[in-house]
């Protein structure tokens, strides 16, 4: 399975990176693609550090493991590096993607040298401008379409319409902001 | 055609039992499965089923309501995982030895204790003795479709016991996959009206259910409901191959995957087989013949039809996910080995007890199985044969 993408997510309870590897998982599934979505649950609560995983595929997927040399590593909170192993198997020619406000110089420190490349993205700003709250999902989702190239952006965009049409069916105030807070992920995502 | 969908294991559970739209569900949440009562309360709220839902207050009592529901003429299902079956345990027996075609969706966890709420089949090994019908599913498009299949097979007049559908917790029940879903008519038309013979509201001819049975009967009592899971095989290979033609999926009694011209083969249930059948396509790349026997059908065991498929390999490794803690191997293991002595079938085979309390069981650990079964197959000495593959540390 040389298409095969693997991805995992590193959040903290809370912060929806499990509703992320989700709606990513959708919008891949809503492309064609052969998925999985699933989260690793562990003693579970607001804070704690918790992973999820995507596996992407042209191929139906049999393998029920957990994701141990994935191709992208998407970091929803930047105070993870500390204190997780967040390249742990990433391959070298892969790409992690960091919800930050480090430099370069500093995240690249707090990576311990990983080689591969080195994204980031202010999701906090993107998330107050569009949602006037800070939900990092929503950016970081985007983040990690734009930079794996898993779909176009505009058939992203196009799906994620309709997914956030039917996710937020009783509160459809929040879904031009939602939109608008992936178009600007888009941009605003960064290679170091 | 099938409709195209991504569901996770517990909710393809809830719209198989949405589609079959039972007369009861009474069921009591517990990790991993708590979310298929979740979304069936959903349904029945929006009015989308017909079912009268019972929330209980436990376990026992889930099974005791479905037991009731049941034999007053009605069709009953439930689900469960782990202690929640322990709980259950009393009425598990009676259910299937009242001849109760209950369905039961068992999203496999660790029985306590220590706590764990991970996958592991201790929960479904403890009740293998039961008089159920069992049946795992890899995925969740398997842990679907046989559900849809499961009243078809208990209620059929040959068998008339109750059957539990397996799958991994978490592993499958909480992982969004594709899965192709059958239109809700056809489901309708496949499963059909439950029909029962006899009836506890049946006016016209009173029964009594479950009395006092002494030395005289019980005896022959329960030689049927062996003979009642005996009958069960043709059943399942009769409605499977019903299905088949509705979706063009096919089941056997077990999936032998690679498994014709193998030399080395595993054999296991639920979602290992997946990652099993991955490694299975890797070593076929580099020329080494590995294969997988996949059980599907656990009771009743397909011991002849087993030891009949592994019969041409040189060596075979039976993956357990539950230790008997016996000193002897897990349960799996001792159904393919007495199975093949049975049938005069002596190949090197070895147990591995693996991924008890949800410790992750990965494409390397498999590898390393089926590494370990080149060895004995080269040199046909098994030395130990009970083994654990991702224990930390020696024992």
């Amino acid at each position: 399975m040389s298409n095969l993408i693997e991805i995992r997510w590193h959040g903290r309870g809370g912060q929806g990176a499990k509703t992320a590897s989700l709606l990513l998982a959708d919008a891949a599934f809503n492309t064609g693609k052969y998925i999985q979505g699933f989260p690793e649950y562990g003693p579970e609560r607001m804070g704690a550090p918790i992973t999820a995983y995507n596996r992407i595929s042209d191929e139906p997927i049999t393998v029920h493991s957990n994701i141990y040399e994935p191709d992208y590593v998407v970091v929803v909170d930047d105070t993870l590096l500390d204190s997780v192993d967040v390249t742990a198997g990433l391959k070298p020619n892969g790409a992690i993607i960091i919800n930050s406000t480090k430099d370069g110089a500093e995240l690249k420190k707090l990576l311990k040298g990983y080689s591969g490349d080195i994204y980031k993205i202010d999701a906090r700003k993107v998330s107050m401008e569009t949602l006037g709250k800070y939900f990092p999902n929503t950016p970081m989702l985007a983040a990690v379409v734009k930079v794996s190239g898993i779909m176009s952006e505009k058939a992203f965009l196009d799906d994620m319409i309709g997914s956030f049409k039917h996710k937020f069916a009783k509160k459809p105030e929040v879904i031009d902001g939602n939109m608008k807070a992936l178009e600007m992920a888009l941009k605003e995502v960064t290679k170091v | 055609m099938g409709i195209r969908e991504r569901l996770s294991g517990n909710e393809a559970a809830a719209i198989a039992m949405k589609q079959i739209n039972p007369d009861v569900v009474a069921a009591f949440p517990i990790t991993p499965s708590t979310e298929i009562p979740q979304y069936f309360s959903t349904f029945v709220n929006n009015g989308q089923v017909d079912t009268e839902f019972v929330a209980v207050e436990s376990e026992h009592s889930a099974m005791s309501a479905c037991i009731g529901a049941q034999a007053a003429g009605g069709r009953a299902m439930t689900a469960t995982s782990a202690n929640g079956l322990s709980l259950m345990w009393e009425m598990i027996y009676i259910a299937s030895s009242l001849r109760l075609p209950i369905v039961m969706s068992l999203v496999n966890r660790a029985v306590s204790g220590p706590l764990n709420i991970h996958n592991d089949h201790s929960d479904a090994m403890g009740v293998r003795d039961s008089g159920w019908i069992m049946l795992f599913s890899e995925n969740n498009q398997e842990a679907y479709d046989n559900l849809i299949m499961a009243h078809r097979i208990a209620e059929h007049q040959d068998v008339l016991l109750p059957l539990m559908v397996c799958q991994d917790g978490f592993i499958t029940s909480h992982s969004i996959e594709n899965i192709e879903l059958i239109e809700d008519d056809k489901v309708k038309a496949f499963v059909g009206k439950y029909e029962p013979k006899h009836y506890l509201l049946n006016d016209k001819e009173p029964i009594a259910v479950g009395p006092l049975d002494l030395q005289t009967y019980l005896f022959e009592h329960k030689a049927q409901q062996a003979q009642a899971m005996r009958n069960a095989k043709k059943v399942i290979a009769d409605v499977s191959a019903e299905f088949a033609k509705l979706t063009g999926r096919e089941y056997k009694f077990f999936e032998a995957y690679r498994l014709e011209d193998a030399e080395i083969a595993i054999v296991c249930m639920n979602s290992t087989a997946g990652t099993t059948k991955a490694v299975v396509n890797h070593l076929r790349d580099s020329g080494v013949k590995a294969g997988l026997l996949k059980i599907r059908m656990f009771r009743p065991f397909p011991a002849e039809e087993v030891a009949a498929a592994l019969k041409h390999v040189k060596a075979v490794a039976v993956l357990d996910k539950a230790d008997s803690l016996n000193g002897a191997g897990g349960a799996l293991f001792e159904d393919v080995v007495s199975g093949m002595y049975v049938s005069k079938v002596q190949i090197p085979t070895v147990n591995y007890i693996y991924g008890i309390g949800g410790r992750d069981t990965t494409e390397k650990d498999i590898t390393k199985v089926f590494e370990d079964l080149k060895d004995i197959a080269s040199n046909g000495e098994v030395n130990n044969p009970y083994r654990y593959l991702g224990l930390k540390e020696e024992i």
